[in-house]
C-alpha cells in the first residue's frame, strides 16, 4: 500500500503532469490562457486576485525552501533551528492566509456574479475544489503541526522533505512518508492529485508567466506567416510546388 | 518600411453603420465577441465606444513623454505591468462597452391569444437573464440624449459652457473608427507575452492567438480602445485590417461596403528608424507634423532605391507612388491623424468635415458655396473648429483651418467649373495650391473609382490563400471558436473553415431537417444565426426540433390540399 501511495501514485501524477503539458501545448495552444473574467466583474477581483496570487507565490516560495533545501545547507549558513522554524511558520501563515482569503473571495465571486458563474466550466469547479483542499490541509499542517503541536512533534525537514528529494532523484524512500502525520500525508496526496489535474485546467497559465517582457523590445515586428496554403495541411503528394 | 494605411473623408459619412455591420458579420459574430465592434461609428460630440474612451486621465492608454524626454507607457513601465498582472487596474468593464443582449423571440410565436401584443423581452447574452437595455455601441447616435450624454464628451472640456446642446443649434458629424494600426502601437508594447506584433511587410498589427495568454494589458494600453477581450476564449482580438483580403488585393470589408465611398486604402513608405524620434517630440501639437515627416516621398529616387534595398518589391513601390493615402496626407495635406497626442502614430487618418460649417451657413441663409463666406465662417465658427482640432491635431487649430479652407476653396472653385464658367485661379492660390492640384484633389475626393480609392498591392509570397477561403479565414474562427471542451470554450484543434462553411452551407440548403452546425454553445447569438440551423439553446431543452410539418393546418397543408384536389 505504501508503495502505491508514495511511489507509484506520485510518479503517475508527475508523468501526467509532464506529458499532459506537452500534449496540451501542442494540441491546444489556443486554449492556453488565464481565461480571465475581469471583464464581467472588477471590484471583487481587484481584491481577491492579487491576494490569492501573491499569497500563492509566497506559498510556492516557502515550499521550495522547505522541501528542496536540506537542513545541512541552512545550518551551514548559520540559520539555527529556532529561527528557521519561526520564519517558516510566520511566512507560511501570512502567505497561506492571504491565499485562502483570496481564494474565498474568488470562489464567492464565481458563485454570485451571474456572468462569471455561467463562464465557469466543470474543470474549473474540480480545480477549485482540489486547490481548496490542498491549501486548507497545508494550513492545517502549519497551524496544528508546527504551532499547536497537536499529535506530537513532527519535523518535516527530516521526513517529508527528504522523501520529496528522494522522489525527485528517482530513488523514492516510501518509509519516510509512512511515518509522517496524517495531515502531511493527505496534503501530499492532494497536491499530487492537483499536479495531475494541472495540465487540463486553466492553471497552465502559471507556465506562461511573462518574465521575458522585462527584456524584450516594446514593439514586436514579425514577418507575414509562412503558413501552408489554406487552413488544412496539404495531402501527401498534393503539396504545392514553389512555395 | 511599408505600411497599409487608410484615410476617411468625414464629409461624406452619412452615419449609416453599414461598415460596422458588415465588419461584425465578417469578424465578430461569434460567442464571446457579441459586444465587440472592430469598426464602430460614433456621433460627435458624443461619448464614443467604449464610453469616454478618450479620457486618458481615467484609462491611462497610449504613451507619454516623460520629463527626461523619454517615451513611456502612460499606465506604467514593465515592472508595474507585471506587478498588477493579477488584476488589471485600468480595464474597462463590460458596462463601459455595453452588456450584449438578444430578445426572447419565442414569446412572440408561443403567446396565446391576448388583448395586448406579446413582447419579446431583452435577455442578457452574458447571463441569459432578463435585463434592461441601457446602453449600446451607438446609444447616443445622432445626438440622441445629447444634453445628457454628448455634454459629457471629454473633448468638450474647457469649451462646454459655449457649446449649445439644443438640437438645432449644435453641430454634429460622424466618426467611423477602426484600429489605427499605429506605427508605434502601445497595445503591442503593453503585451507581457509579446503576442501582439506589427507585420514588417504591411504594418498590420495582429494578435497571435496562440501566444496570447489573456493578460488584458493591451486593452488598457490602447488609447483608442480598439483591442477587445473575447470573454469566451480568454484572448485579445482586434481589427485585422482584413488581412486575408488585402493580401490578395481586396479592400477591407468596411471600405468595400462603405455607402459613402469615403474610405481610401494605400501604401505609405516610412522610415522606421525615425518613428521613435517622431513619437517623442516635445509638444503634443507638433506630433502631426512630426509624423508627416516620417513618411517618405515615393517619387524620390533615393527613397525608391532605399526601399528596393530593404527588399520592398517593385510593384509595392509602384503602388506607393499611386497611393491615394499618401496623396491626401502629404501632397494635398488634407488628411489629419486621430488624436496624435496619444503618441502611437496612428495610421488611419481623417479629412475633417466641412459640413458643420456649411450647414450653419446654409441655415442662416448664406451662400454656402461662396469662398468668402466659407472662409469667414471658418474663422467665426470657433467651436466646431476647436473641437476638430482637439480630435485631430492635439488642439492646434491652424492645421484644421488650413484643411477646411482647402475644402472650402475646392467647393467654390468647382462650382464655377460645374456652372460652365472659367475657373477662378485666385481661389486655389488663396490656399496655396495650383489649379491643377485642386482639380486633382477634387477628382480624388469626389470621382475616384474603385481602383483609385484602393491601391493595394498583393502579398508577395506565392502562398497566398486559396481563393475559396477569402475573407472566411480568421485566426479565431479557425479554431471553431465557441465550442465547449473540457478545457474551456474555444479550445481544441483548428477547424478548416472553408470546408466547414462549404459543407454546412450545402447541408443547410439541401436539407429539410434542421441541421447540426453553426453550434453556438449555451446561448444563441442571433446576430450569428442564419435562420436555417437550430443551434443548441435556441429552443428550451427537451422541446422537439421544429420541422415544418406536412400534414395538419398551415399554409403548407393548404397548398398541398389544393394541389391534391
Ligand atoms: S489603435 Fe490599434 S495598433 Fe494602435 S494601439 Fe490601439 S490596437 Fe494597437
Ligand atoms: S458605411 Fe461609410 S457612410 Fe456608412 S457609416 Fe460607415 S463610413 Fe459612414
Amino acid at each position: 500500500m505504501s508503495l502505491f501511495l508514495w511511489v507509484i501514485f506520485p510518479y503517475l501524477c508527475l508523468a501526467v503532469f509532464v506529458v499532459g503539458h506537452a500534449w496540451r501545448y501542442r494540441y491546444d495552444a489556443f486554449g492556453w490562457t488565464t481565461r480571465s473574467s475581469q471583464l464581467y466583474e472588477d471590484r471583487l477581483l481587484r481584491l481577491g486576485s492579487p491576494l490569492f496570487h501573491f499569497g500563492m507565490l509566497g506559498v510556492v516560495g516557502g515550499h521550495v525552501i522547505g522541501l528542496l533545501i536540506p537542513r545541512s545547507w541552512t545550518d551551514a549558513v548559520g540559520i539555527d533551528e529556532h529561527r528557521y522554524h519561526l520564519g517558516a511558520v510566520i511566512g507560511g501563515l501570512i502567505a497561506g492566509v492571504m491565499a485562502l482569503v483570496g481564494l474565498a473571495i474568488l470562489v464567492y465571486r464565481r458563485r454570485t456574479v451571474g456572468p462569471v458563474f455561467s463562464a465557469t466550466t466543470a474543470m474549473d469547479k474540480v480545480m477549485y475544489l482540489v486547490l481548496t483542499v490542498v491549501i486548507t490541509l497545508g494550513m492545517w499542517n502549519t497551524i496544528a503541526g508546527s504551532t499547536l503541536n497537536l499529535g506530537g512533534e513532527y519535523d518535516y525537514r527530516e521526513g517529508v522533505s527528504v522523501w520529496y528529494r528522494s522522489f525527485l532523484a528517482f530513488q523514492p524512500d516510501a518509509s519516510l512518508m509512512t511515518q509522517a502525520p496524517i495531515g502531511f500525508k493527505l496534503h501530499a496526496l492532494a497536491a499530487f492529485a492537483l499536479f495531475a489535474l494541472w495540465p487540463f485546467t486553466r492553471l497552465v497559465h502559471v507556465f506562461s508567466a511573462p518574465v521575458g517582457y522585462l527584456t524584450r523590445p516594446y514593439i514586436v515586428y514579425r514577418s507575414r506567416d509562412v503558413r501552408p496554403l489554406g487552413t488544412s495541411a496539404a495531402r501527401r503528394g498534393w503539396e504545392r510546388v514553389g512555395s | 518600411m511599408a505600411q497599409l494605411a487608410m484615410v476617411m473623408n468625414l464629409d461624406k459619412c452619412i452615419g449609416c453603420h453599414t461598415c460596422s455591420v458588415t465588419c461584425k458579420q465578417a469578424w465578430t459574430n461569434r460567442a464571446g465577441t457579441e459586444y465587440v465592434w472592430f469598426n464602430n461609428v460614433e456621433t460627435r460630440p458624443g461619448l464614443g465606444y467604449p464610453r469616454t474612451y478618450e479620457n486618458q486621465q481615467e484609462w491611462q492608454g497610449g504613451w507619454i513623454r516623460k520629463a527626461n524626454g523619454r517615451l513611456a507607457l502612460r499606465s506604467g513601465g514593465r515592472f508595474k505591468k507585471l506587478l498588477t498582472i493579477f488584476s488589471n487596474p485600468k480595464l474597462p468593464s463590460i458596462q463601459d462597452y455595453y452588456e450584449p443582449w438578444t430578445y426572447d423571440y419565442e414569446t412572440l410565436t408561443n403567446s396565446p391569444a391576448t388583448d395586448t401584443f406579446p413582447v419579446a423581452r431583452p435577455k442578457s447574452l452574458l447571463t441569459g437573464k432578463d435585463m434592461n437595455v441601457e446602453w449600446s455601441a451607438n446609444w447616443d447616435d445622432n445626438l440622441g440624449g445629447s444634453r445628457e450624454h454628448a455634454a459629457r464628451d471629454v473633448l468638450l472640456a474647457g469649451i462646454e459652457d459655449r457649446v449649445r446642446m439644443e438640437f438645432e443649434k449644435t453641430f454634429m458629424f460622424y466618426l467611423p473608427r477602426i484600429c489605427e494600426h499605429c506605427l508605434n502601437p502601445s497595445c503591442a508594447a503593453s503585451c507581457p507575452s509579446g503576442a501582439i506584433y506589427k507585420r514588417s511587410e504591411d504594418g498590420i498589427v495582429l494578435v497571435d492567438q496562440d501566444r496570447c495568454r489573456g493578460w488584458r494589458m493591451c486593452v488598457s494600453g490602447c488609447p483608442y480602445k480598439k483591442i477587445y477581450f473575447n470573454h469566451k476564449t480568454g484572448k485579445a482580438e482586434k481589427c485585422t485590417f482584413c488581412y486575408p483580403r488585402v493580401e490578395v488585393g481586396l479592400p477591407t470589408v468596411c471600405s468595400e461596403t462603405c455607402v459613402g465611398r469615403l474610405r481610401y486604402i494605400g501604401l505609405v513608405l516610412y522610415d522606421a528608424d525615425r518613428v521613435l524620434e517622431a513619437a517623442t517630440v516635445a509638444e503634443d501639437s507638433d506630433l502631426y507634423e512630426a509624423q508627416r515627416s516620417v513618411f517618405l516621398d515615393p517619387e524620390d529616387p533615393a527613397v525608391q532605391a532605399a526601399a528596393e534595398a530593404a527588399g520592398i518589391p517593385g510593384d509595392w513601390i509602384e503602388a506607393a507612388r499611386r497611393s491615394p493615402v499618401y496623396a491626401l496626407i502629404n501632397r494635398y495635406r488634407v488628411a489629419l491623424p486621430l488624436h496624435p497626442e496619444y503618441r502611437t502614430l496612428p495610421m488611419v487618418w481623417y479629412i475633417p468635415p466641412l459640413s458643420p460649417v456649411v450647414d450653419i451657413m446654409r441655415e442662416t441663409g448664406h451662400d454656402a458655396e461662396d469662398r468668402g463666406n466659407l472662409f469667414a465662417a471658418i474663422d467665426a465658427l470657433r467651436i466646431p473648429v476647436e473641437y476638430l482640432a482637439k480630435l485631430f491635431t492635439a488642439g492646434d487649430v491652424a492645421p484644421v483651418e488650413n484643411v477646411l479652407r482647402k475644402l472650402a476653396a475646392m467647393r467654390s472653385y468647382m462650382r464655377d467649373l460645374n456652372l460652365g464658367r472659367e475657373g477662378d485661379a485666385s481661389i486655389p492660390a488663396s490656399v496655396g495650391m495650383s489649379e491643377q492640384d485642386l482639380y486633382e484633389m477634387f477628382r480624388l475626393l469626389a470621382l475616384a473609382k474603385y481602383d483609385e480609392r484602393y491601391v493595394i498591392p498583393t502579398a508577395h509570397a506565392e502562398q497566398a490563400h486559396a481563393l475559396e477561403e477569402l475573407a472566411t479565414d480568421c485566426p479565431v474562427s479557425s479554431y471553431g471558436g465557441g465550442q465547449t471542451g473540457t478545457l474551456g470554450e474555444g479550445s481544441g484543434k483548428p477547424l478548416p473553415v472553408a470546408v466547414e462553411n462549404f459543407r454546412m452551407l450545402q447541408e443547410r440548403q439541401t436539407s429539410d431537417q434542421p441541421v447540426e452546425g453553426g453550434r453556438v454553445t449555451g446561448r444563441v447569438n442571433l446576430l450569428s444565426w442564419d435562420g436555417r440551423s437550430a443551434p443548441d439553446g435556441l429552443f428550451p431543452p427537451g422541446a422537439p426540433p421544429r420541422v415544418p410539418r406536412r400534414d395538419g393546418d398551415g399554409p403548407q397543408a393548404a397548398r398541398d390540399g389544393r394541389e391534391g384536389s
